[in-house]
């Protein structure tokens, strides 16, 4: 099937397999950022952005994606710039294999366009959809604050 | 307790001490890390593993012909093709062997049984669908102790002299003096209590590429391992490949713990097949097959029993062990002992006598044992006399923290010789304890849970007093597969004062690309964003067993330090040749030589390392590179203390962790922010092993636990808050002083979350609930106790 989706910024006209699932897609393109970690929707590393709603692509189908806006890691970066989640999951120290990171970031950037200055508890809940085995997740929260702070501030 | 003075170095330095940003992370936050399953090659096929439904039953007939006929099916791989190649079993890293691909019997539920290799990854999934197999259902066994039983069904009938399932009876310790301990005693106290088995469950699941060259014979794989040197060897061995021609590339793994040390089938079926077919292959398992079929960790069937005098005085230990091993022995640990180092289980505290007996079985259950963010075996050890301790303390009628105290090795004690043969290296543990106690405000809070317990409320608090033991180890009692377990490092420092540093060890997650160039920039005073640091390419590092049970710092750690010592001290005759003084005569400090007397005399680092290539003095070796193993002479004993405060809903048996102090002291920390990550991810391990996280198994040998909706790993939103404090008491026989901390969090806390969950029950008269101490467990063991 031919689906019309513009993927990080730029338009693009695929065929897909019917079945195909939109993680498989999306790394399909070279994209291999977007990750997969459980198959069941219960890990986050597939997390992308459709029309800005953090989606798990591991159980999309590619095509229900058609004429949707999909945003991955790889389309964070704002004129070559880091995102302000990218800089602060480093400065934080919110990170330690990298495997989670894609989705943890996409899903922190969509919590703080909707909501600046979350609480901590409003951060933990917005990310335990997303599972990291490496960090306990404190440093976590401290880059979604501090990236917040830092939004808030420019 | 003793402190050092780190930082040494000035952040422009970056050495020792500094909390620098990690320099790997530039490529994470982009997307752009490269993981095993991001590995694309030209002509690639794509691999899928038929499992066995069930957990134990003779294969009568496998019909691959469906699949075969099937439109991108290339070929279809079943034992009996592998056993045509002498491939369809593998040596394990213990020395067992494992079935590759099934020949004549399946012995646990997911064992592989045959592999379609197909153009695509999706065909390859429905070509095992058309595979079909009979099979003949034996008797399943689930509990090692139902295995040794009389009568019991032998599991391993392909071994020539397996008559039972008992993989091994190992002991240590002095056995006549501990039982002279126990007839001495005033008091016993004793606990029986099931460590369950868990998975590391990494986030990436293992996988490979294989690419084998059918014109060299180049043989390159591509492959989630924390061991990428052991595994070329245990390639070799199996294949009778030649080693030169075997390349293992471990790229970056998305978490490791234990999960990614062991060969599995899926890389030697891969292999295989790009090896016949002449084309790459890939192989990426699913979280199920990765819950069901790759190394698990625990299950371990715990007896323990201390022996006390009418002071609370600890006089001995006896402790018995049932391990269940799954279907094939394949922990990866050192040879000499087959349960690990569980020997540690005497402690943090000073007795003389103790004695260990271990007996692993085959059960039909998945293999592995390995160690999950843990030194082999040390978790459970460090839960069975921290839990033992508890109990002791409300037998004799003492606080925990105070009967911990009164039987505390001293400071002065060490190096402690332990009863089972370790030498403690140094420890404080006193201090971490009055440290940990003091921040909780412990006394208080003993005030604070007798008045709730007034209103029916129940508070508990839980200690855990840990010692460790890691870095794996000393070539006169380490080794896996006869490999000693030193490890390596490389360092080049380039003319323009740059520097590459190549180690034997693999970073799954742990920063080594950062601390491990603080270590460099810390001896010879090159900014650490002078260094870069390569691993996990056999072809371009030097040979070492591999990152795992807390050794990168303890072993590879020191050995960047000594070669660091080895290229600054050449570096000194170098300097010493370009400001024609004697070396005697020159000062170090980081990053310049200078004249003894007049410091504004001196020369770089950066200028040696010009020299070395442009200026050498007549009698001396040109360039400054060097290799080094390091061999140690002991292992590191990191330890500390864990405080938890609970409340349990006595209407529900619900928990919830209320504080979490830990106390660390794994020597001088390297890089604080990194340490402090490590702790964090390892207290959140611990609180899912006491609190949810395990993998069960019914009656039939079906796994229950094999997706993240049944095998629970916490959320951000379970997740305790944790405080975080520490002491450092370096190690005194490792060159940086440092010792290990990946491990310590998930070894220590597991006790210290139980133990709160007890102690908010222990007036109740409850002394013990196995893990995980789910809701209905709690709430029941509150009812048992209330019938009396």
């Amino acid at each position: 099937m031919q689906i019309n989706i513009t993927f990080n910024g730029t338009a693009q006209t695929s065929d897909v397999e019917p079945r195909q699932l939109l993680v498989d897609y999306i790394r399909g393109t070279g994209a291999t950022g977007t990750h997969i970690g459980c198959d069941t929707t219960s890990c986050g590393a597939c997390t992308v952005l459709v029309d800005g709603t953090p989606m798990k692509s591991c159980t999309m189908f590619a095509v229900q994606a058609n004429g949707k806006s999909i945003t991955t890691v790889e389309g964070l970066k704002q004129n070559g710039d880091l995102h302000q989640i990218q800089a602060s999951f480093k400065e934080k120290h919110g990170l330690q294999c990298g495997f989670c990171t894609p989705g943890m970031m996409l899903t922190s950037a969509a919590l703080l366009e909707e909501n600046p200055d979350p609480s901590e508890d409003e951060i933990r809940w917005a990310i335990s959809g997303n599972i990291c085995r490496c960090t306990g997740y404190i440093n976590i929260v401290k880059a979604v604050q501090h990236a917040g702070e830092q939004l808030r501030n420019s | 307790m003793t402190t050092t003075s780190h930082p040494k170095t000035p952040p422009e330095i970056g050495g020792i001490g500094h909390s620098i940003r990690r320099h790997e992370d530039a490529r994470f936050i982009q997307g752009a890390g490269n993981y095993v399953d991001d590995i694309e090659l030209k002509g690639m096929l794509h691999m899928a593993i038929l499992r066995s439904p069930v957990a134990h039953a003779k294969i009568l007939s496998i019909d691959t012909s469906e699949a075969e006929a099937m439109d991108g099916v290339v070929a279809v791989v079943t034992g009996e093709l592998m056993a045509q190649h002498n491939l369809a079993w593998m040596p394990t890293l213990s020395g067992d062997t494992q079935a590759v691909l099934a020949t004549d019997k399946v012995r646990f539920q997911g064992q592989e049984v045959a592999a379609v290799i197909a153009t695509d990854s999706y065909i390859a999934r429905d070509a095992v669908s058309m595979i079909f197999v009979d099979y003949e259902e034996l008797p399943v066994i689930t509990d090692p102790r139902q295995a040794m039983a009389e009568g019991a069904v032998v599991i391993r009938d392909d071994k020539e002299d397996q008559t039972d399932n008992l993989v091994y009876d190992w002991e240590s310790g002095d056995k006549d003096l501990t039982d002279r301990a126990f007839a001495e005693a005033d008091k016993v106290v004793s606990i029986e209590t099931h460590y369950p088995r868990s998975h590391p469950s990494p986030l990436e699941t293992c996988g490979a590429v294989a690419d084998v060259d059918p014109i060299t014979g180049q043989v390159t794989v591509y492959m989630t391992s924390q061991a990428p040197h052991a595994h070329r060897t245990v390639f070799a061995l199996v294949t009778g490949l030649p080693e030169q021609n075997i390349r293992i590339i471990s790229p970056d793994i998305g978490g490791g713990f234990g999960n990614k040390v062991p060969v599995y089938p899926g890389y030697v079926i891969a292999t295989a097949a790009s090896l016949l077919i002449g084309k790459p292959v890939k192989w990426v398992e699913s979280r199920t097959e990765n819950l069901i079929s790759t190394g698990f960790a625990r299950d371990y069937h715990m007896k323990g029993e201390l022996a006390l005098n009418s002071e609370g005085r600890i006089l001995g230990l006896r402790s018995e062990i049932w391990s269940d091993q799954g279907a094939f022995f394949s922990d990866a640990q050192p040879t000499k002992f087959k349960a690990g180092l569980f020997h540690i289980v005497t402690g943090s505290y000073d007795y003389p006598a103790a004695h260990v007996i271990a007996h692993g079985a085959y059960t039909n259950k998945a293999p592995g044992g390995v160690a999950y963010r843990c030194s082999f075996r040390v978790t459970e050890a460090s839960y069975l006399i921290e839990r033992l301790v508890q109990n002791a303390a409300y037998e004799i009628g003492m606080d925990p923290a105070e009967f911990r105290s009164l039987n505390f090795i001293k400071p002065e004690q060490f190096p402690y010789h332990s009863p089972t043969g370790f030498v403690y290296d140094s420890g404080d543990y006193e201090a971490a304890m009055r440290k940990a106690l003091g921040i909780a405000k412990y006394e208080e809070l003993r005030e604070e849970q007798k008045a709730a317990r007034e209103e029916g409320r129940l508070i508990g608090l839980g200690l855990a007093s840990f010692t460790e033991v890691v870095g794996a180890g000393g070539s006169d009692e380490y080794d896996i597969l006869g490999l000693k377990m030193f490890d390596s490092a490389e360092l080049r420092i380039h003319p323009t004062g740059k520097a590459i540093l190549k180690l034997g060890v693999r970073s799954q997650g742990q920063g080594h690309e950062t601390t491990f160039a603080q270590i460099v920039a810390e001896e010879l005073g090159i900014p650490v964003g002078d260094i870069k640091v390569v691993e996990g390419d056999t072809d371009n590092t030097p040979y070492g067993l591999g990152t795992y049970a807390s050794r990168s710092t303890p072993v590879a750690g020191a050995a960047t330090a000594v070669i660091s010592r080895m290229l600054r001290e050449k570096a000194r005759k170098i300097a010493a040749h370009l400001m024609e003084a004697s070396p005697d005569d020159l000062e170090w400090e980081p990053g310049k030589f200078s004249v003894a007397g007049s410091p504004d005399k001196f020369v770089t680092i950066q200028d040696v390392a010009f020299a070395a290539y442009t200026n050498m003095p007549p009698d001396t070796e040109y360039g400054l590179e060097g290799v080094h193993y390091y061999d140690p002479p002991n292992m590191t004993y990191p330890f500390g203390t864990y405080v938890v405060v609970v409340e349990v809903d006595p209407e529900t048996g619900v928990w919830n962790v209320d504080r979490m102090v830990a106390v660390d002291d794994c020597g001088v920390r390297i890089n604080p922010m990194i340490v402090e990550g490590q702790i964090q991810g390892g207290l959140t391990e611990g609180f899912a092993a006491a609190a949810m996280q395990w993998i069960t198994f019914d009656e039939d040998g079906n796994c229950i636990g094999s997706n993240f909706m049944d095998y629970l790993v916490p959320t951000a939103w379970e997740t305790p808050r944790f405080e975080l404090d520490e002491t450092v008491t370096p190690s005194p026989h490792h060159p940086i002083g440092a010792k290990g901390v990946g491990e310590s969090a998930t070894v220590g806390s597991p006790a210290a979350y139980v133990n709160a969950v007890i102690d908010a029950l222990a007036h109740l008269g409850v002394r013990n609930i196995d893990m995980p101490l789910l809701p209905d467990r709690v709430w029941s063991a509150i009812q048992d106790a209330k019938k009396g």
